[in-house]
Formats: structure tokens, sequence, C-alpha cells
């Protein structure tokens, strides 16, 4: 695994539907120079920058970190660009985290932003391309039928989703960054919103965000002389399957298993539920929590909407899920996987303020996107494993 | 540091248009190639990484069909950065350095004819104040060229000359797109497109992809009798606004290649990834490149430029360079972003 690294700076901007307030250059800069004052440090401490976000069509500009290279303190340094769909929040973290682990740099500063407002992502998500399949019903479209299956397979109580939501939306009334903070929500309420893809309601999908999040990662001896507590990269991981593939199972992708394996295997975890005090995974569509579940082994096959059920992924059951109100409750797309690799290192940074879980030791960050075949993931630690 | 070698590299021959097959056809020819080519068996290669945009392609989410190309059954450890592909051999190097892996395929792929590149690439300036002057990719060299013939002194005969010399030489290459014997007089005569650069002066347009194979220490010494070490990379970016820095200079390049460890003397080959004739100027001074050392002997982007692919190829070739005994020691340079505001440096010795 090459030279440890941990987290020691962590940054997000308010996240909202249109941040007009701001250029892309602000809102990067936001969370950004949060990070960099939660670290205690300043641009100039910084040895490379490494930034993510998903589609240039998203904002209309072609490679923005050209542009955004001064705003982050760029100029001069090494800078690079990540692109994994809607993974690459995560995977632009694990790429700065292993310049740190190959030896190469002591801290980088690594940032992912989506500024929606700025263009128009169900149009950039609906060009037709000769001889390929046009997504015509945006990214729930797509999912519906997935989640179907799911329910098909496991014969899941149909009120799941709005359970999961629920739960969400009133996490996310503990985070002040969240987008979408619904006061006094309830189940009835999700359960009367409008059906916009069966099984998905109106308030079982996530919103589109303007947002960003920043992370600085560094190396042992920079994280030792942090002046606030570091989140140790106990383990990273990322697995791709390709689109057209008959052998595929995309409601239990086997990208999501195999890259969760290697994760456990690499932070010695042979007991994800057991081991794992709490989890930031990726869900923009209620009902793929409980899917998550199984992929990633917190549940047996075809069990883990159980979880949902009981409780235990509520705030203050065995295993909480998405603390912060998860991406139901904020989807600035590029940066949605890393602010869940970040929700995750504040907890066990102990820094997550109200939706903090009592005694956070070892955290998951997940992240995923293509079509479920794109799957970043990390695991944090208080200590250093 | 690990030792990481180049053990293969595999190009499409360059078209202005490939008409008959599709971005994935294109990867997996190469990829194919490179992977028949390097020695180790597919199994061994522990990570793979591309090169391409979605604006080249005129699509959102253009790789996620490369995939389909890389027989990624079971699933892959794998990543994409929106960058040429010589990003993607640095984020495949650095991988093999923290140790989780010993072998990385790279790759980069670009269909710049689905649209009108000159215009893709005005979308690549800063949104709110430059792009809506509507100055494209050819005008912003332009007010680079200026800058450098006046600080220089050089005339546009000197431009005329890499040209001349660009397409003589890709004359050997059998995957350029544009050689064969030209005259600097003739090719002076030609109207300007954005003054002081005419057409000669501009690299053309590219449909094309590349793929190669890096592997560390043991694995490349196993794989083949030559591997071509990478001695030292590292890349750099500058602000973006032209009225920031000195456009005349590369700062960025000298910086890279100082970090890099580039001991110009040493050099014997260089391959630059200079899309218009006057950065090929401005790259030799940056690298304090001395006269003899011997300037994109495939013909370089002047012959093909398959943008996302074309600073991977200059690392292709300039390996080739070292593998086949003709060099020593090469250079290799990739640049992106307007008037070379991004560039990466690396160089590659023999065994």
């Amino acid at each position: 695994m090459g030279e440890r690294c941990a987290v020691v700076g962590v940054g997000q901007t308010k996240l909202d539907a249109r941040r007009i307030d701001v250029s892309q250059v602000g809102l990067v800069r936001e969370a950004a120079l949060r990070a960099l004052e939660d670290a205690g440090l300043g641009f100039e401490d910084i040895d490379a920058v490494v930034i993510g976000k998903a589609p240039d069509l998203f904002e209309g500009v072609m490679m923005p970190e050209l542009f955004l290279a001064e705003a982050l303190g760029g100029a001069g340094k090494p800078m690079l660009r990540v692109h994994t769909a809607g993974s690459v929040g995560g995977s632009t973290a694990i790429v700065a985290a292993s310049l740190v682990e190959a030896g190469v740099h002591e801290r980088v500063l690594t940032v992912a932003y989506e500024k929606q407002s700025e263009s128009n992502a169900m149009w950039a998500l609906s060009i037709k391309r000769p001889f390929q399949q046009a997504v015509v019903a945006g990214a729930g479209g797509f999912f519906a039928p997935l989640i179907r299956s799911y329910i098909r397979r496991s014969g899941a109580p149909e009120d799941t989703g709005i359970r999961v939501a629920l739960k969400d939306r009133q996490n996310a009334l503990k985070n002040p960054y969240a987008h979408l903070r619904i006061e006094g929500i309830s189940f009835e309420q999700i359960a009367g919103s409008p059906m916009l893809w069966d099984p998905i309601r109106y308030l079982e999908t996530c919103p589109s965000s303007d947002g960003a999040c920043a992370m600085v990662i560094a190396s042992e001896g920079a994280a030792r002389r942090a002046p606030r507590p570091p989140a140790w990269v106990h383990a990273t991981a990322m697995r791709t399957e390709p689109t057209f593939f008959a052998g595929r199972d995309q409601v239990n992708p086997q990208a999501g298993m195999d890259c969760a394996r290697d994760l456990y295997r690499k932070a010695g975890i042979s007991d994800a539920r057991r081991e794992i005090d709490c989890a930031e995974i990726y869900v923009p569509f209620s009902w793929f929590e409980p899917m998550w579940m199984e992929n990633l082994f917190f549940a047996p096959k075809g069990e883990g909407w159980r979880m949902t059920y009981e409780g235990a992924t509520a705030l203050g059951g065995d295993l909480p899920v998405n603390m912060s109100g998860g991406v139901l409750s904020s989807n600035p797309i590029g940066a949605s996987g890393m602010l869940r690799f970040a929700e995750a290192a504040n907890q066990v940074r102990g820094l997550a303020g109200e939706h903090q879980v009592a005694g956070a030791r070892r955290a998951l960050g997940h992240a995923y996107g293509g079509g479920s075949q794109y799957f970043s993931m990390w695991i944090v630690g208080s200590e250093p494993r | 540091m690990r030792d990481v070698a180049v053990l293969s590299f595999a190009q499409t021959p360059m078209k202005r248009r490939e008409s008959g097959r599709s971005e994935v056809d294109m990867v997996m020819s190469v990829v194919r190639e490179a992977v028949a080519a390097s020695g180790i068996p597919r199994r061994e290669i522990g990570f793979t990484c591309s090169g391409s945009s979605d604006y080249i392609a005129g699509q959102a989410f253009a790789f996620v069909g490369a995939v389909d190309a890389l027989g990624a059954w079971p699933p892959i450890s794998e990543s994409h950065v929106e960058m040429d592909a010589a990003w993607a051999l640095y984020e495949a190097w650095i991988k093999i350095q923290t140790g989780v892996c010993d072998a990385a395929l790279c790759f980069g792929f670009g269909r710049a004819s689905m649209g009108t590149l000159p215009e893709t690439l005005t979308l690549q300036l800063e949104p709110y104040t430059l792009a809506p002057l509507g100055i494209d990719a050819i005008g912003m060299a332009a007010l680079q060229a200026r800058a450098w013939l006046e600080r220089s002194g050089r005339s546009e005969r000197d431009l005329a000359e890499v040209a001349v010399r660009s397409r003589r030489d890709a004359k050997q290459n059998p995957f350029a797109q544009l050689r064969g014997d030209f005259e600097v007089e003739k090719l002076l005569a030609e109207p300007t497109l954005a003054s002081p650069l005419r057409r000669h002066d501009c690299a053309p347009i590219t449909d094309g992809a590349a793929a190669i194979v890096i592997a560390a220490g043991d694995v490349a010494r196993r794989a083949g009798p030559r591997p071509v070490w990478i001695r030292g990379i590292d890349h750099r970016i500058e602000p973006h606004h032209p009225g920031v820095r000195d456009l005349a200079v590369s700062v960025s390049t000298a910086l890279a290649a100082k970090k890099a460890g580039v001991d110009p003397a040493r050099i014997d080959v260089a391959e630059l990834h200079a899309p218009f004739t006057h950065q090929e100027w401005i790259l030799r001074e940056a690298l304090a490149l001395p006269p003899g050392v011997r300037i994109n002997p495939s013909g370089g982007p002047l012959a093909a430029n398959p943008m996302m692919a074309a600073g991977l190829v200059r690392i292709g070739e300039a390996a080739a360079q070292v593998r086949s005994g003709a060099a020593r020691r090469a250079l290799a340079h990739a640049t992106q972003g307007h008037c070379l505001q991004q560039n990466l440096v690396c160089w590659l010795e023999g065994e």
C-alpha cells in the first residue's frame, strides 16, 4: 500500500439548487479554503492538486480545471483531473491519496465539484449517438427497473424506500451544509409525493445541487503535525465493469462486490457489519440503501432491506448509514462521492457535529457511477492501521 | 522510487476522419496490440488508466464505452483522467509506485472529426470573461506565436522550417497523417489563418488512439530483453489567463523538466507535443535542448495530432527510439490547454 496517509483537512460548501452567489471559481475556493483552514495550512503548503467532477457538459466548460488552476493555488504545481462517472468524487480522493502513498508528495489538495445550475444535466445526459442506446428518462428512468428487480428478488416490503428517505431526510436536518432540509418531514409526506419512475417517488430521489467538497491528504509525518485529529486511510479500492456484457447483474454488481472484498482485505476487515462503525454510501434513490447493504456484505443477499426496516442504519442503529443526509439530501454529482469520503473521514475525526456517531473509529466511504459499473471506496480510521 | 519501464506501444493509423470504426473498435485494436507486445499476460496488468474528453466525443461519459474494449470481466481496477493520456500514464506510474500493482495499461483516444475542433476548444477557456470573446484555438496560438516572434527576433520562415522538417520526417512514419516534401517559399506564400500562423503552422485534425503498457523492475526485466526505463516524470500547470503569464516562454515545462531530473546535455532525441510550429521553439528553449538533439523524428504533432492521445504517442515514440537503439536517452513531452498551459515531461533510457 505504500506510505501511510491521512485526511488532515475537510471542507465543503453550502449545498444548494443554485449557488448564484459564486462562480465555479468561488465555489471550489469556498471548499478548498475551508479544508485548508481545517488543516491549518495555506495554498503554499500544498504540493499538488487533484480535481474531479462529472461530465464537462454539466457546466458547459471543457476541462474546467484549466481555468480553476489559479484559484486552487495550482500554478507551478502538478494538477490532475479525474473523471470516472458518478464515482468520480471517490476516485479523485483515491488518486490524491495515492500521490502521498507513492511517496511523491507530502500534502495534496483534492477538490470535487459540480455546478449544475450553469448548464442542464438532463440535456447533457440525453445526447443521442449513432448505434447507442439513448438515456431518455434521466438517471431515475435507468435505475427504476433495477430497483423493481431487487424488490422482486428480495420480497422487500414496498415501503422500504420510504423508510430510507425518511431517515436520510431527518439526518439532513442535523447537517447545516445539506441542500434539502425539510422540517417536519414525515412518512406520509414521502408516501404521498408524486411517483416519478415507479417505484421511485419524488421525495425518494436526490436533488440537483451546486456544491464542492475538498480535502487535504497528508503523509504520516505531516499528519502527526496536523492541528486537528487526522483520519487515517486504511484502504482504498476501485473496480469497473463493462457496459455491454450479458453476464452482468446490475442489481448486485460484481464490480461492487469485488471492490468491497478487495477493500476489506486491505483493511484487515473480516466481518464488515461488526468491524465498521458507520458508512456514507452513494444512495441517489432511496432503494439503493438496501441494495448496497447486500453488495457491501453488511447483510446477506436478499436481506438488506431488513437493516433499514429494523433501524440498523439509523443514527442510533448498529451501522448508521448516511448520517449527513447523503446523496438523497444533496447531489452535486461530481462532488457527491467525495462528500461521502469526507463525511466518513469527519466521523472518525470526531468532527461530524450534530450527526456524529458516538465513538466512531472506523468508517466506510463509498461511491458508484455509470450504470452501476464504477465503484470507488475507502476505509478511514481514527488510528493508523 | 520503483524502476518502471515502457514495455510496449501501439497506435492506430492516424487519419483526418476515421469513418469505419467506433472509438471502441479503435481502442480495442491498440489495447490488444500493446498487451500482446508487452510480453506479460493480461492478468498481470493490475491497473488500467485512460485519457479522453467528452467534448471531443460530443457526449457525456464518452470514456465509459471504452471499457467495453478492455475485456473488463471479471471487473478491473481502472481509472480515467479527462486529460491527455500522458497523464493517464502518470497516474498509472503513481499506482505502481504505491506498490499495489506491478504493471499497468494506459490508453487514450480522440475523434476530433466529430466536431469542429478549433471552436470546440474555445469552450476550454474560462467561461465568464474569455470564452464569450469567441477566440478559437488557432487565434489563441497566434497571440503566443506573435509574442514569441517579437521576443526571439526570429521570423515566420523559422516556423515554416519546423513544418517542413516534421512532414519530411513523417515520411518514415507509417502511422502519420500528413507527410511529404514541402518548400518553405511556397508555404510562406500561403495566406495566414490567424497572423502570423498559416495552415502549415497548425497540427492537423486527427482521429486516433494509442496504448502503452508499463511495468515495474523485475516484471519489466522478465517481459523482454529491452525494457525502456522511465527515469523521471513530472508535470506542471500555469495560470490560465493569457494576460497573467508570459506566453513567449514555458515556465511549467522548464519546471517539470527540472523536477524530472532532465539533463539536456544527455538527451539524444526529444518528442515534443507542440501542436503549433512556434511552440516547438518555445519548448526547445524551455528544455534547454542543445542544437544536436533530434526533434520529433516521428513527425510529431504537426504530422498527426490525435487529441487526448497525442501526448501519450510522444512517450511511445520516444521509447521506440530508445528500444531501437537510435537513441540512448530520449525525452518526451505532452501538453494540454491553450498556449502550452499544462505540460508533462519524462525521460527514458535503455538498460
